[in-house]
C-alpha cells in the first residue's frame, strides 16, 4: 500500500495499468489529452503500447481489433470525439468484444467549449450507437474512485463481454487528490477462447462478427444480449445514498455534481432541513430502486446536473409519479455552485409535494 | 483415379453467394493458396470489409473478423499490435477501401504496418446495387450516375495504386486484373510476393486486383470481360507499381 498525490487524467491511465491494460489507442482532444500523455509514458515501461490514431474512428476500431486478438485495451476522448467512436462503440457491443471507453466530457452541442459538462448523459445511457444495445456506465467522483473504477471497468468488460463506459469531466480529469495505491494486488485477466488469434491457438475457427443476415439469427442474438442486460441490471447497479433515510428532499447527482451536493446536503441540515443524496455510482444500469424507494419517503426529488435534464428523466421514470421531481442545472460548462442548489433547494422543499 | 485439383485447405466447404461472373470467388481462392503454399493458415487473421465481400469471414478456413465499413485496415492494424507474428489480411472493394476507408488505409500504409492488402476493383457498388464508386470510370453508367459519371458533378476516378505506392512505409503494391487465366496466374505471383512483404517484416503491400460485377454493369459475363479489356485496363495499367527496389 502506497499513498500519491494524484490527478483525475493521470488514475485513468495509472488505474487502467493496474488493470492489466497493456494497450491504448487514441487521438487527442481537450480535456482528455492528458490521459494520452501520462500513458505514452507510462504503458511503454510496462511493456505496453500507446498509439496515436489518425482520428477517433481508427483509434475505436484499433481498439476493435486489439480486443479481437484478446488484448485488456481502451481509448479516451472528450465529447465530440466520442460522438465518433459511435459506430464502433454498436460494432463493438455487437460482436460482444470487451474494452474500456473514457469520456472526459466537455460542453456542447457541436464544438462546444472544453469546459465541463454532463451533456453525454443521453448518449452514453442509451447505447450511444445505432442499433439495440447498452454500454455499461460508470461516473466515478473522486481520484481514489477513477483508481480504483477502471479495474472494475475492465472486469465487468471481460465478465459480460461488452463495453464499458467511464464518464467524467475536467473537472475531475484536473482534480488532484490523495490515492492509496494497493501495488500488491494481482490481476486475473480471463481467458478469451473467442479471440481471432489463429487457429493453431485455439480449437476450431473463430469468427469475430456482428452481420446476421437470417432475422432469426439476429433476433436470437438480440435476444442473448438482452438477457445479459437483465442480469447487469440485476447485479451491477451501484448507487451511493447520503442522509437517505429520513430526507423529505432527496437530491440525485453523479460525478462533480454530487460532491457539490453532499456539501449542500449537510449546510441544508444545519439549517433544519432534512436532505438527502442518491449519487447513481452506474449510470447504466441506472439504480431506479433507489429513486423509487426515496420516492416513498421523501416529499420530492431534485435532480442536479450540468445539463438541461438528462438523468431528470430517469428520475422520473424511478419516481413512477409518487412526488415531484425537480430538475437543476448549469450549462455550457458551467458548474452548479454549492448556495445556487442550496437555494434552489429551499424553493423545491417549500413547495414539496404540491407540483412541479 | 489421379485427383488434380482441391479446393484450398484455407478456403472452407461453404457455398459462395457470388453472382455468376463475379471474381470475388477467383480471388478468395487465390488468397487461400497463397496462405497453404506460406504454410501460415493457422496464424493468419483475415479481415472482411462492407460490400459483397464481407461474407469473406464466411468463407476462409482462417479466423476472419468482420469491419466496419472502411476500417478493416485500422482493424487489422489492432490485432497486429498485439500480435506482431501473426498474418494479416484485409480484403475490402473499391467502395470500401476507396470512398469511406480512404483515410484508414493511407495511415495504414504510412505507418508501414506489415499486413497485406487486398483490394477488389470492379468499379461499381455491388451490394447495394450497383451506384457510383470512387473507381467508376467517366462516362460509366451507374444507378447513380444515370447520364454517365461526369467529371463536373462526380469528380474523377482514383487510381489507388498509383496514389500509395509513393507513400513511405508501403513496400509493394501490384495492380492485377481476374479476366483472364495468363493474368490470375499473375495475380497469384502478386498476391504471394505480398504476403511475402509481410512475412519478411519489410513493410504494408497492395494488391488490387481488377475485377468484374456483370450484374451491376448490367452485362453478360463475357461481355463484362470484354468490357474490362477495352475500357478498365486502359484507365488502370497493370503491373508493379512500388517493390523494395523502389517506385515503379
Amino acid at each position: 500500500m502506497r499513498r500519491f498525490l494524484m490527478k483525475g487524467n493521470d488514475a485513468i491511465g495509472e488505474g487502467a495499468i493496474l488493470a492489466g491494460c497493456r494497450h491504448f489507442f487514441g487521438y487527442p482532444i481537450t480535456p482528455q489529452s492528458e490521459v494520452a500523455h501520462y500513458l505514452a509514458k507510462r504503458l511503454p515501461e510496462v511493456g505496453g503500447l500507446f498509439m496515436q490514431a489518425e482520428s477517433e474512428l481508427a483509434s475505436i476500431n484499433l481498439v476493435f481489433g486489439a480486443a479481437c486478438a484478446g488484448a485488456r485495451v481502451m481509448t479516451a476522448s472528450s465529447s465530440p470525439g466520442v460522438s465518433l467512436m459511435q459506430e464502433g462503440l454498436s460494432f463493438l457491443a455487437g460482436s460482444e468484444l470487451p474494452c474500456v471507453l473514457v469520456n472526459i466530457m466537455r460542453g456542447g452541442p457541436g464544438l462546444g467549449n472544453i469546459g465541463p459538462s454532463q451533456g453525454d448523459y443521453f448518449q452514453a445511457t442509451r447505447g450511444g450507437g445505432h442499433g439495440d444495445y447498452y454500454t455499461i456506465v460508470l461516473a466515478p467522483n473522486s481520484v481514489q474512485e477513477i483508481l480504483d473504477i477502471m479495474k472494475k471497468a475492465f472486469d465487468l468488460s471481460d465478465m459480460y463481454r461488452m463495453p464499458v463506459v467511464v464518464m467524467a469531466d475536467g473537472i475531475m480529469g484536473q482534480m488532484m487528490e490523495p490515492v492509496v495505491i494497493d501495488e500488491e494486488k494481482s490481476v486475473e485477466i480471463p481467458p478469451r477462447p473467442w479471440a481471432t488469434i489463429g487457429r493453431d491457438y485455439h480449437e476450431d475457427r473463430n469468427e469475430i462478427n456482428s452481420l446476421f443476415v437470417v432475422l432469426e439469427e439476429m433476433e436470437e442474438v438480440n435476444l442473448r444480449l438482452l438477457h445479459k442486460y437483465e442480469e447487469i441490471r440485476a447485479k451491477e447497479t451501484l448507487c451511493e445514498e447520503y442522509m437517505l433515510n429520513d430526507a423529505e428532499v432527496a437530491l440525485v447527482a453523479f460525478g462533480t455534481v454530487s460532491r457539490i451536493c453532499r456539501a449542500v446536503v449537510d449546510k441544508a441540515r444545519e439549517q433544519g432541513i432534512r436532505a438527502g443524496l442518491i449519487r447513481p455510482i452506474t449510470l447504466w444500469p441506472f439504480p431506479y430502486d433507489v429513486i423509487s424507494r426515496a420516492a416513498k419517503s421523501a416529499q420530492c426529488l431534485l435532480a442536479v446536473e450540468m445539463n438541461m435534464g438528462q438523468m431528470f428523466e430517469d428520475v422520473e421514470i424511478g419516481a413512477k409519479g409518487r412526488v415531484p421531481v425537480y430538475h437543476y442545472g448549469r450549462l455550457g460548462g458551467m458548474v452548479p455552485l454549492a448556495k445556487d442548489i442550496l437555494e434552489e433547494l429551499k424553493k423545491v422543499s417549500e413547495r414539496g409535494g404540491t407540483g412541479r | 483415379m489421379k485427383k488434380i485439383t482441391a479446393r484450398p485447405y484455407s478456403l472452407r466447404d461453404v457455398p459462395f453467394h457470388y453472382c455468376p461472373g463475379c471474381m470475388h470467388g477467383i480471388a478468395h481462392r487465390l488468397v487461400a493458396e497463397v496462405i497453404d503454399e506460406l504454410g501460415v493458415s493457422g496464424r493468419t487473421i483475415g479481415i472482411s470489409s462492407v460490400g459483397c465481400s464481407v461474407f469473406a469471414k464466411h468463407y476462409f478456413n482462417v479466423d476472419m473478423i468482420q469491419a466496419a465499413h472502411g476500417r478493416a485496415p485500422a482493424v487489422a492494424t489492432g490485432v497486429k499490435r498485439v500480435l506482431p507474428d501473426r498474418v494479416l489480411f484485409t480484403y475490402q472493394g473499391d467502395g470500401d477501401l476507396a470512398a469511406i476507408g480512404i483515410g484508414d488505409f493511407i495511415h495504414t500504409a504510412s505507418r508501414g504496418e506489415k499486413i497485406t492488402t487486398i483490394f477488389v476493383n470492379n468499379t461499381v457498388y455491388g451490394m447495394t446495387g450497383g451506384q457510383m464508386a470512387p473507381t467508376t470510370l467517366i462516362g460509366q453508367v451507374t444507378k447513380t450516375t444515370p447520364f454517365g459519371r461526369s467529371v463536373e458533378i462526380n469528380g474523377n476516378p482514383i487510381r489507388v495504386c498509383e496514389l500509395i505506392a509513393p507513400v513511405e512505409g508501403v513496400a509493394y503494391v501490384e495492380r492485377v486484373s481476374l479476366h483472364n487465366p495468363k493474368e490470375i496466374i499473375k495475380a497469384k505471383k502478386a498476391i504471394k510476393r505480398a504476403f511475402e512483404m509481410q512475412l519478411n517484416g519489410i513493410g504494408f503491400s497492395l494488391v488490387e486486383a481488377l475485377s468484374a460485377c456483370p450484374t451491376n454493369l448490367g452485362l453478360s459475363p463475357l461481355e463484362a470481360i470484354k468490357w474490362m479489356e477495352e475500357k478498365m485496363i486502359p484507365f488502370y495499367p497493370l503491373g508493379v507499381y512500388k517493390s523494395p527496389a523502389g517506385v515503379v
